[in-house]
């Protein structure tokens, strides 16, 4: 089943890219629900799809933590499959118990599934039905989470680009604006927003807003930052209206952060002065966070399994301010023009694996047997039973990691399993 | 469609998964798209494995339902096969293969691989996990010992049982298991195959050679069980030995069924500590019990007649069993509840309003929510439910892990005593922290003010899970200022309780100002 090539892939970066094709140990698309739900506060995801869908979510996600989240299932049952009008009717039914149920929604989340893309579930047609029902009170979108389409955090794409065609008109004489694009946690978002402050830019909005009644213009004089490596799609939608991609390293670590903001900075032409001038302490608090667990992580090897596709970004930080070596950097999916400033601080030789066929990456790292080896959670218990350390891989999507104040956060959550190691004597 | 927040079951693969995981020398090849791979983590995070569980999934994508899924799946069949050298195969679809109907038996059979390939038929959208066990289970045993059938069974020089049901991630199961071999040793019983937890393709094939079948989880095991006995005469045993009263039972069966004795010296300490003084304050407890129906059966028996509480509700999320859940909830005198929707359990729970819940990890963030003690004693489970300890729910030391962890959330009699005595010294204060859940008990707010706010919140609860009542609520019964005191007096531990029961006694007798008079009238309403 694998077809394994080694392509000679010269691109801009000129390195090489492996490519592998089979069994994948990756998240699909519906579980980035978890952050997204947290992160737009008013709204709802209701998964259109199998009990499959409803056992992922409670099981990656330890949904029984929530009191009620504002996520569940509308689980299609054999009586659905007879007939595809009756489902449409049982679908807005579902919706209407739902919206009763909680008033407080402002925003509701189709969300397709493997099944309902199979079956050709209109998802996107009946949330123009149920749009036109609940017209002025709840705003209804529809996105893929289907593992057929999207991996793990690629949710989040499809759902933020399934919002920017509501998001307001920015008129050709509205003034310069920064967008940036990606889901971050609010206390990271706080502090950017008081970073771009100082360093004098005046429009800064956050896509996705904290709550829906918050969505943030665009037009032809939005420039935006992402903020996350995974949303092609969003960035797509958003340049179809005219905003433009500022090209930057991701802000991970004290020099992707500083990267990503002076990317800003220059693009809204703030003399470099004043830029060193705002990031000079931030930055230093960084250095020396970091200090204390660069000690410890020097010099050892790590193996990044794909996940998150934060992998690459992740690596760069590990390797130029963790000084550690790369074992293998694997992503599900590389995107090479928004990794560019990635991929241009990454030694040529490192290895990175896109796709997966997880039986022989499994082999290649038992072989390598890496320090510490970040993979997903199906993974780390087997992983760490053949002697080997491993960081979970979702924790990097779930702790603020963005930033210089996180810089050192960072760092730690690769330093503790081997922390733990260290002080174990059974 | 249902709309669901959780879910009491997975899919029936997964059941077909605890199945193959339990299990060694299988693997289950899945046909499934990327995104259920996601079931890896049960075991390897839940159940806190060190090997993943032995299955290979197609993780099929868009991209390949264009082209030819079937040959996809026939490849990574060819290459488990390659790589892990099973025994036995497992074939089957998930709930989007199913849609796509690719016919994993027939592709699998067309390979012509050297062993046996057994097809599972796991409707997605019909099924669920414990009929997908029970399937699984069912078709191993039949493919691997069916061919068997119409020979003679071998004499046995002493009794030999077979240890049916149990399974990977199984409430218990691993210690259970150890728990009967032992009592069936000490009645001079051996084991002869536990299956499919341990058990190989090998294993399967000499099921045949035991005396008799011990059914430890009818949800996975009675199907097999019942094919056996068709097959080769093997007898099963009906009672799940859960509990002093159905260990007993279930000596008694096996010593009939194998022909031995029925004295077995009985190592527990649940009567003696049942009978001890302290255990005076467990009189009539209220308890409310949700879980699967051999659980929750067992629960409901060991709660009224072992420990003296009193079951006021009962019910489980297997509708297979639905019957069997019925005729006990008439001999507790209480509605059955069976359902799998969690909303319709949580209202249930309110509504009785128990002193103590017995139920799946769902029941017990329900409790946590309404601030009622909570055991668990059923699946769906999370990773505090794989105790490193030895902890088996069946036999006699499984009786001993039940009177623990059934009334350890509770306060203890000798504890009760004192804290009445002491109850003006502001040490005790504050419940005892081993409790858990908060003391509904108002601390600074006013009571008024917060029952309001209490009262209104569980109607709006009660609105939200059934919206067809909608609104229509009376208002919120006002505590008045000399009730608000006298409720002060009432001990802390009780005092939520009272004031829970004073509103519901307001509510429905029209009271709209509660005062002392109603407090009282309340209370003689609700004594026992």
């Amino acid at each position: 089943m694998s077809i394994e090539n080694a392509v000679a892939d010269a691109g801009c970066q000129d390195r090489q890219v492996r490519h592998e094709r089979g069994q994948r140990a990756v998240f699909c698309g519906l579980t980035s629900i978890v952050w997204l739900h947290r992160k737009i506060q008013d709204a709802f995801f209701l998964v259109v799809g199998s009990r499959t869908c409803a056992h992922l979510i409670q099981s990656a996600a330890g949904v029984m933590i929530f009191a009620e989240p504002r996520f569940g299932t509308a689980i299609i049952e054999e009586r659905d499959l007879a007939g595809l009008a009756d489902m449409n009717e049982e679908l807005d039914r579902v919706v209407n118990r739902l919206l009763e149920r909680r008033p407080d929604i402002r925003m509701l989340f189709l969300v397709a599934s493997c099944p309902s893309e199979v079956i050709k579930l209109d998802l996107d047609r009946a949330a123009q039905r149920l749009s036109a029902n609940f017209a002025g009170s709840v705003g209804i979108f529809s996105y893929s989470g289907s593992g057929l389409d999207t991996t793990f955090t690629q949710g989040e794409d499809t759902c933020l680009a399934s919002l920017v065609p509501v998001l307001p008109e920015a008129g050709r004489d509205a003034p310069r604006s920064l967008m940036v694009v990606g889901t971050l946690a609010d206390v990271v978002e706080d502090q950017f927003a008081r970073l771009f402050r100082d360093i004098g830019l005046e429009n800064v909005h956050f896509f996705p807003p904290r709550d829906s009644q918050h969505l943030p213009p665009v037009g032809e004089n939005t420039r935006f930052l992402l903020a996350q490596p995974f949303l092609t799609e969003t960035a797509r939608t958003l340049q179809r209206r005219g905003a433009r991609h500022i090209p930057a390293p991701f802000p991970l670590g004290e020099e992707g952060t500083t990267g990503w903001l002076q990317a800003a900075a220059r693009t809204f032409g703030v003399p470099d002065e004043r830029f060193e001038a705002v990031v000079a302490a931030p930055r230093e608090r960084a250095r020396r966070a970091l200090s204390a667990h660069k000690a410890k992580l020097e010099g050892k090897s790590i193996f990044f399994f794909p996940d998150s596709q934060l992998e690459v970004p992740l690596a760069r930080f590990a390797s130029r301010e963790l000084d550690m070596t790369l074992a293998e950097v694997g992503t599900p999916y590389l995107h090479r023009q928004h990794l560019a400033a990635e991929l241009d601080l990454l030694h040529k030789d490192v290895v990175i694996c896109e796709g997966q066929d997880v039986e022989r990456q499994l082999d290649r790292c038992r072989q390598a047997r890496p320090d510490l080896t970040v993979c997903g959670l199906g993974l780390a218990n087997p992983l760490e039973a053949e002697g080997l350390a491993t960081k979970w891989s979702i924790e990097l999507l779930f702790t603020p990691i963005q930033g210089y104040d996180q810089a050192g956060d960072l760092a730690e959550l690769f330093a503790r399993p081997l922390n733990r190691r260290g002080r174990l004597e059974v | 469609m249902q709309l669901t927040v959780w879910t009491y079951e997975g899919p029936p693969h997964i059941g077909a998964m605890r199945v193959a995981t339990a299990m060694t020398g299988v693997h289950y090849v899945l046909h499934a798209p990327q995104g259920d791979t996601y079931a890896d983590l049960l075991f390897t995070m839940i159940e806190r494995r060190d090997k993943r569980p032995p299955v290979t999934y197609t993780t099929f994508q868009a991209r390949d339902l264009g082209t030819d899924t079937a040959e996809l799946f026939q490849a990574a069949l060819a290459e488990a096969y390659e790589r892990f050298k099973p025994q036995a195969l497992l074939v089957g679809s998930s709930c989007t293969a199913e849609l796509i109907q690719d016919d994993p038996g027939g592709l699998a059979e067309a390979l012509g691989l050297p062993v046996p390939v057994i097809p599972l038929e796991l409707p997605a959208y019909q099924k669920k996990e414990n009929w997908g066990a029970a399937e699984t289970f069912y078709r191993i045993v039949r493919t691997l010992a069916g061919p068997r059938q119409g020979q003679e069974r071998p004499k046995n020089e002493r009794p030999l049982a077979n240890l049916l049901g149990p399974t990977a991630l199984g409430f218990r199961h691993r210690d259970d298991i150890l728990e009967i071999t032992r009592l069936l040793d000490s009645m001079g019983i051996g084991v002869n195959v536990v299956a499919p937890l341990g058990a190989s393709p090998a294993d399967i094939q000499r099921i045949p050679d035991a005396d008799f079948n011990v059914v430890l989880y009818p949800e996975h095991a009675l199907s097999t069980a019942q094919w056996l006995e068709r097959a080769f005469k093997q007898p099963y045993t009906k009672t799940v030995p859960i509990g002093v009263t159905a260990t007993r039972a279930f000596i008694a069966e096996v010593a009939q069924v194998a022909g031995v004795s029925a004295d077995v010296t009985e190592r527990t300490r649940l009567p003696w500590y049942s009978r001890s003084v302290d255990s005076t304050y467990l009189t009539g407890k209220r308890v409310f019990i949700f879980g699967d129906a051999t659980h929750a059966l067992a629960a409901a028996r060991v709660a009224s007649k072992e420990l003296g509480f009193q079951v006021v509700g009962l019910g489980t999320y297997s509708r297979e069993f639905a019957r069997e859940i019925r005729a006990a909830a008439a001999e507790y005198g209480v509605q059955p509840l069976i359902t799998d929707d969690y909303l319709e359990v949580e209202s249930a729970v309110r509504d009785s309003n128990p002193e103590l819940v017995l139920g799946t990890q769902m029941e017990r963030h329900v409790a946590k929510r309404l601030g009622i003690p909570c055991a668990v004693i059923s699946a769906p489970v999370h990773v505090q439910d794989f105790p490193a300890r030895y902890s088996p729910q069946m036999g006699f030391e499984g009786a001993n892990v039940l009177f623990d962890t059934w009334v350890h959330p509770l306060m203890m009699g000798l504890e009760e005593h004192l804290l009445r005595m002491f109850r003006e010294d502001f040490e005790f204060q504050e419940a005892p922290s081993h409790l858990g859940a908060a003391p509904q008990a108002p601390k600074e707010a006013p009571v008024a003010r917060e029952a309001a706010a209490a009262t209104a919140q569980a109607a709006a609860v009660a609105v939200a899970a059934r919206p067809a009542e909608s609104s229509g609520t009376a208002a919120a019964p006002v505590w008045l200022a000399d009730a608000e005191a006298e409720l002060r007096k009432i001990p802390f531990f009780v005092r939520g309780k009272a004031k829970r029961n004073t509103e519901r006694y307001a509510a429905e007798k029209g009271i709209s100002n509660i005062t002392v008079e109603t407090l009282y009238d309340a209370k003689a309403h609700f004594s026992r």
